[in-house]
């Protein structure tokens, strides 16, 4: 298996629910806690497993807002694991899910430095690395109904931006949407095979302009017509 | 990147200790005339060895969480940290071994042959802590072949001061071991003025590859969080343009300028030891200046989702 995500570029909203969901279920969850320092204070920090950041794509008239979530891509050649020296860093063999595992982490950072993503956070609290885990204490949770086994930033989308499968398997709806609509990696050349998919946003429809008639009678009554409101 | 200061002091102090154990013990081996006596051998090799276990001391402050730091030889397959680490630690039976003949009087290929063995092991060692940096295809100005080469040429350079520094205590000095050290400042101040040049050119991942869009231009609005982060503090570390160029100034006139005035000095005017001792506080000054803008000058690809267009 080759577990990961797609994110659809053209219906993200940028609401940060996927962000907030993943602080609350993994805060909770076998990684947990994801320090918060100074939570309430100036500069309040903490760990997140996800960020969404806002790009505009494109000059004017052609640009666009575009939002972008980011959480750990799951490589297939994940460089944070061949680098890192305790063995606390691990890519699971039976699906692909990249993990820490906390009792054996140093916090040397060099697993961050490895990583092109940023999809690494050290925990200045407990001194110890942490990343998104595909929510792997939920895919596999057996008491939950089964369309619930899936990370919490899927399930809560609120524009179905997300998408959660196995990449393995040519036909599951991950593999068949990216196939369909052209689903990218990021930084393709640093040669890690990212796991994770973007769709890019589709193209815009394009819209009739009203235009104005510009006969001479026309531009006599706009005049008039300012002239009156005032 | 952040400029760790334990980081700083751990690869400039422990490379000069394995370039002063090289040295000293490769002089021993190979030199047919006697610099030093055992004496100055054990005072030398011993100076390397503190300065060594110094450096060790301090990699681990910057951990953030050491007592799991037994750990980090397991994964010596992969790692150059971990690889790093392994050989550092296997140095140590072997320059006590080293130290032991020495000190028992012992001569012949048995000495000769740790000696070497000691030497070629120390410059692997500081060779696997360049390749720590060389090997990060995410940092630009690290992912290239004259990382490990400066680490190797500057400590051998600091270790070589030292020892000319040890040796001129004594009746063996010759000019030898003068024009040896002025022959490896040349070559330590070469490679690094050639990364100097080499670092300024831009190239590599923009932030086009980074977000996928590579048709467009694009630009970040809002960076998501408000105050700083993890990643941010780790890898947002910026120096303004100029006062990098002065930083480097400072580096070619302290770690070798300097010192090579002082070697040559040593030939005619000063004497030896007074040179020698300005020209180690001068490289020190300079190679400890020089490893702050390894670090400054690095820009991770990670900023390219904080807003940076190329790094």
């Amino acid at each position: 298996m080759k577990l990961g995500l797609v994110i659809d570029l053209d219906t993200c909203v940028g609401c940060n629910a996927c962000a907030v969901a993943c602080k609350q279920w993994n805060t909770s969850g076998t990684t947990g806690p994801l320090s918060d320092l100074e939570p309430y204070g100036k500069d309040p920090t903490g760990v997140w497993f996800n960020r969404i950041r806002n790009y505009e794509v494109g000059d004017y008239p052609n640009n666009k807002t575009v939002h972008f979530p980011m959480s750990c891509m799951h490589c297939e050649d994940a460089a944070c694991v061949t680098v890192c020296p305790t063995g606390a860093s691990y890519k699971r063999e039976e699906d692909g899910i990249v993990l820490v595992d906390q009792d054996k982490c140093m916090g040397c950072n060099y697993c961050a430095w490895a990583c092109p993503y940023g999809a690494r956070e050290l925990d200045r609290e407990e001194g110890v690395m942490k990343k998104c885990t595909l929510c792997v204490d939920r895919i596999y949770d057996e008491n939950l109904p089964e369309d619930e086994r899936q990370p919490a930033c899927v399930l809560t989308c609120p524009s179905h931006a997300r998408y959660f499968g196995d990449f393995d398997d040519p036909n599951s709806e991950v593999s068949v949407i990216s196939r369909e609509r052209g689903g990218e990696s990021l930084m393709p050349e640093m040669g890690y095979e990212p796991v994770n998919k973007y769709l890019p946003p589709r193209a815009k429809t394009n819209v009739q302009k009203y235009v104005n008639e510009t006969k001479s009678i026309s531009k006599v009554k706009d005049w008039v017509n300012r002239l009156v409101s005032r | 990147m952040h400029p760790a200061f334990s980081v700083i002091f751990f690869t400039v102090t422990s490379g000069a200790g394995y370039g002063l154990f090289a040295i000293t013990a490769l002089y021993h081996a190979l030199s047919k005339h006697q610099v030093m006596t055992s004496d100055q051998i054990l005072l030398s090799s011993g100076i390397a060895l503190a300065l060594i276990t110094a450096g060790l001391i301090s990699s681990t402050f910057h951990l953030a969480n050491p007592k799991n730091a037994w750990r980090a030889f397991s994964r010596v397959r992969t790692s150059w940290l971990a690889r790093e680490g392994l050989l550092a630690i296997l140095f140590y039976p072997i320059a006590f071994a080293y130290l032991f003949f020495v000190w028992s009087g012992m001569q012949g290929a048995l000495v000769n042959g740790t000696a070497i063995l000691g030497a070629v092991w120390a410059i692997t060692t500081v060779f696997s802590t360049g390749m720590i940096y060389a090997c990060l295809k995410t940092i630009r100005q690290w992912n290239n072949a004259l990382t490990p080469v400066n680490y190797i040429l500057l400590g051998v350079m600091l270790g070589a001061i030292i020892y000319a520094l040890v040796a001129s205590m004594g009746e063996g000095m010759t000019k030898g071991v003068i024009t040896t050290s002025a022959y490896i400042i040349a070559a330590a101040a070469i490679s690094k003025l050639i990364y100097f040049f080499w670092v300024g050119a831009p190239a590599g991942s923009t932030i086009n590859t980074a977000t996928s869009f590579t048709s467009s231009m694009v630009r970040l609005l809002d960076v998501g969080h408000t105050a700083g982060t993890f990643l941010t503090d780790e890898f947002g570390y910026q120096v303004a343009r100029h006062r990098l160029i002065a930083l480097r100034w400072i580096v070619a006139i302290f770690a070798f300028g300097l010192p090579a005035i002082m070697v040559w000095l040593s030939l005619s005017t000063l004497s030896v030891t007074t040179a020698y001792m300005v020209a180690l506080l001068s490289a020190f000054a300079g190679v400890v200046t020089e490893r702050w803008l390894f670090f400054a000058e690095a820009r991770h690809v990670v900023n390219l989702y904080h807003g940076s267009q190329q790094c």
